[in-house]
């Protein structure tokens, strides 16, 4: 009997320091990107030579395209491969995380490669450096002439594992690329990867293109062209180079663009001197008009759920983006700051719209939510437009221009792009001059 | 009987006595001086309290000559008090997303600010000098009013002094230390309801002996992807900043510790 009291006794004595717990919120964090070590992959010693591809240097060259992937987003960033202490083949098959968490890297990327009675294996493995575990592997074959796709669709998967959100380094941009003095420009439609490599041209250069835009569920692109001097909407399919006219439109046609199923496109063209919005089954070739006002409607832009059209009009006296149902019911004007407001472009994640402003003679690209509230605008210069989305709807890429001289000199036009908060502002590299870049949807869904 | 009486009587004086002694407000301890500041903490010191921090220390010195009473009526005017109720409400716009925040968190006190206010006067006596700093530094904090981010970390600090035994200078540093180590994932939506809490257990040196996410099961959830990414880099922030910077006497008051991270202000930008 007494020894239960005492237990008691003791229990109750013990039991008599207790503490609420404490919580501490953490809201805020800070914004470097995250430290990555991206190992070069190892080339399995078997592999064996395959045409022109140097397979000794693939794991080098492959590691540096989804380096420079990483480093573009300005999310994450690549530590300089000098500092790495393990070697590619042991790195592969189980890091030493101690080693890595020494040079500051917080995620580790390894890889083994072989090629094969011509097929090249890729494998990588994505490490948690603190956690020291593994976060994600993965394995790919393919032609050995695809290592390049390889490496971007690595990097999707890296970026989708960190972050959340798809990738978009296995995309091409295309766009209309400039030479010649500036009252003389040749334009061609041009096709790059989204890093710049692999530019290819897909007209000649004999008339005028403007204005192509990627269908967002396939590989097919709609840009204009002026087949004597009468615009015409065509339809390209990259995979096969195959053209097909659309249609001739009267007057001034603007900007034709696909709905968000790629079974039409919407555009702007003039009947009568009053230009207004029409889409055009690409089946049936049945125009439908959407819009009808005596002001300029212009520059009509889906929304991803295909309820939606965001355009331009000018029916309160400047031109203002407006949005209406897509059989153009309920038109709603959605910007009321100082200035004009043009291109409107619907963000495939559907909760942004983004735009270009003239103000005082400056050029901005911002993005707003979809009812016009919380406009930002992101850049600012002297000639900017044509803004088109990442298919994650992260980044924007779009065109400046520099002012020329008197006699066209010093004129350039060359895309850029920047990350929607407004950070990572960067120029795309190309060959030529470039203006009216569109972002294609990924190409391995 | 009279055995039983005797018992009855050592067993209910040995109660009494325990109720008494467990009571948070007899517990008089020794007044912890907090821990040297650290640089983060001047850094972060512009949003948050710290600025006034070295003018409570200078009172709570000052208090333990003089009486806690005369203090607590000095220190905390009333005017103060009136104060600080703006802020305490949500603006009309932001409401709807507080009152989300708030529902997950564990602590219901947080939605009533003036009846837990009221209390805190009330027990005006038996308040104890780090309190009292506390008190101080939260009549300063009215000034920045309009830093809807800062005053949703001060508010949290404060519900915390009051509740536990850290001070706030305590918790800074280590709210500090956090907010360096943590990569936030910048790719995630905003206008999704993100919330990860961890729950830890500490060391006495500050290291962590376990660490768990309190809804680990909504990692795995189909469509939950943002969540998994966020909870995994509040596990890495966590693991990265080991030790954490502790203070060197209560280990039972943090042994254990719960982390709730938010990026929506971050994020919202």
């Amino acid at each position: 009997m007494k020894k239960i009291l005492y237990i008691f006794i003791i229990n109750t004595l013990l039991s008599v320091k207790s503490y609420a717990l404490i919580e501490i919120d953490i809201t805020r964090g800070n914004l470097d990107p995250l430290p990555i070590a991206v190992s070069p992959l190892h080339v399995d010693i078997k592999s064996e030579e395959f045409e022109n591809i140097k397979v000794r240097e693939l794991g080098n060259k492959i590691s540096q395209i989804i380096e420079n992937n990483f480093k573009n987003t300005g999310l994450f960033n690549p530590l300089k491969k000098e500092a790495f202490v393990q070697k590619p083949d042991i790195a592969h098959l189980k890091p030493r995380f101690e080693d890595w968490r020494l040079i500051k890297a917080q995620a580790l990327v390894t890889g083994k490669i072989l090629v094969k009675n011509e097929k090249l294996k890729v494998e990588f493995r994505l490490w948690d450096l603190t956690a020291a575990q593994e976060m994600t592997a993965l394995a790919f074959t393919t032609t050995p002439s695809n290592w390049r796709r390889v490496a971007h669709i690595i990097s999707d998967k890296i970026y989708e594992r960190l972050t959340g959100e798809n990738g978009y380094f296995d995309t091409r941009i295309i766009y209309v690329a400039e030479s010649g003095p500036k009252n003389q420009r040749v334009k061609k439609l041009a096709i790059m990867d989204q890093d710049g490599s692999n530019t290819k041209y897909l007209t000649l250069g004999n008339e005028l293109v403007l204005t192509p835009r990627f269908n967002p569920t396939n590989q097919m692109v709609t840009y204009m062209s002026y087949f004597r001097n009468m615009p015409r909407v065509y339809l390209l399919d990259i995979e096969t180079g195959t053209q097909e006219v659309v249609g001739n439109f009267p007057g001034m046609t603007f900007a034709p663009r696909f709905s968000p199923d790629g079974k039409k496109i919407i555009m702007s063209f003039a009947k009568e001197g009053n230009s207004d919005i029409y889409t055009m089954d690409l089946e049936s070739r049945i125009v439908e008009r959407i819009t009808e006002h005596s002001s300029i409607d212009t520059s009509p832009s889906f929304s991803p759920d295909g309820k939606f059209i965001a355009f331009n009009s000018d029916r309160s006296g400047l031109q203002q983006i407006y949005v209406m149902r897509s059989d153009g019911t309920n038109v709603k004007r959605i910007t009321f700051g100082k200035g004009i407001y043009g291109t409107p472009v619907w963000s495939p994640r559907g909760d942004l719209i983004a735009f270009t402003k003239m103000h005082k003679g400056r050029f901005f690209i911002g993005v707003m939510r979809t009812d016009g509230t919380g406009e930002r605008l992101l850049t600012e210069n002297y000639y900017q437009e044509a803004p088109s989305w990442s298919p994650n709807g992260r980044v924007l890429v779009f065109y400046r221009e520099t002012k020329a001289g008197t006699k066209g000199e010093g004129f350039s036009a060359k895309l850029w792009s920047i990350d929607i908060t407004g950070y990572n502002e960067r120029r795309l590299s190309t060959k030529t001059d470039a203006s009216d870049p569109s972002w294609s949807s990924l190409l391995s869904k | 009987m009279i055995k039983s009486l005797a018992y009855s009587i050592t067993f209910h004086s040995i109660m009494i006595l325990l109720t008494v002694l467990s009571l948070p407000f007899m517990l008089r301890e020794p007044i912890e001086l907090p821990p040297i500041v650290s640089v983060e903490l001047i850094q972060i010191s512009d949003k948050t309290n710290i600025p006034y921090a070295p003018k409570a220390r200078k009172i709570i010195k000052e208090n333990k000559k003089k009486e806690e009473e005369r203090v607590v009526s000095e220190q905390a005017p009333p005017a103060a008090k009136a104060k600080e109720k703006p802020d305490r409400i949500p603006l009309p716009n932001e409401k709807k997303e507080e009152k989300k925040i708030v529902k997950k968190k564990q602590n219901p006190e947080e939605i009533k600010p003036e009846i837990r206010q009221s209390s805190e006067f009330e027990k005006k006596e038996i308040i104890d000098t780090n309190q009292i700093a506390a008190l101080i530094d939260k009549a300063k904090e009215v000034e920045a009013v309009q830093e809807k981010e800062s005053n949703k970390i001060t508010q949290s600090s404060k519900k915390n002094s009051f509740a536990t035994g850290l001070t706030l200078s305590e918790e800074d540093a280590l709210r500090a230390q956090i907010f360096g180590c943590w990569s936030v994932p910048l790719g995630l939506p905003y206008d999704q309801n993100l919330l990860v809490r961890i729950k830890l257990q500490l060391k006495k040196d500050g290291t962590i002996m376990k660490s768990e996410i309190l809804d680990h099961e909504r990692m795995n959830r189909p469509g939950q992807k943002f969540y998994k990414v966020l909870a995994e880099s509040a596990l890495r922030a966590v693991r990265l900043c080991q030790p954490l910077k502790v203070p060197p006497t209560g280990y039972d008051k943090w042994k254990d510790l719960q982390l709730n991270f938010n990026p929506t202000e971050m994020l919202k930008g």
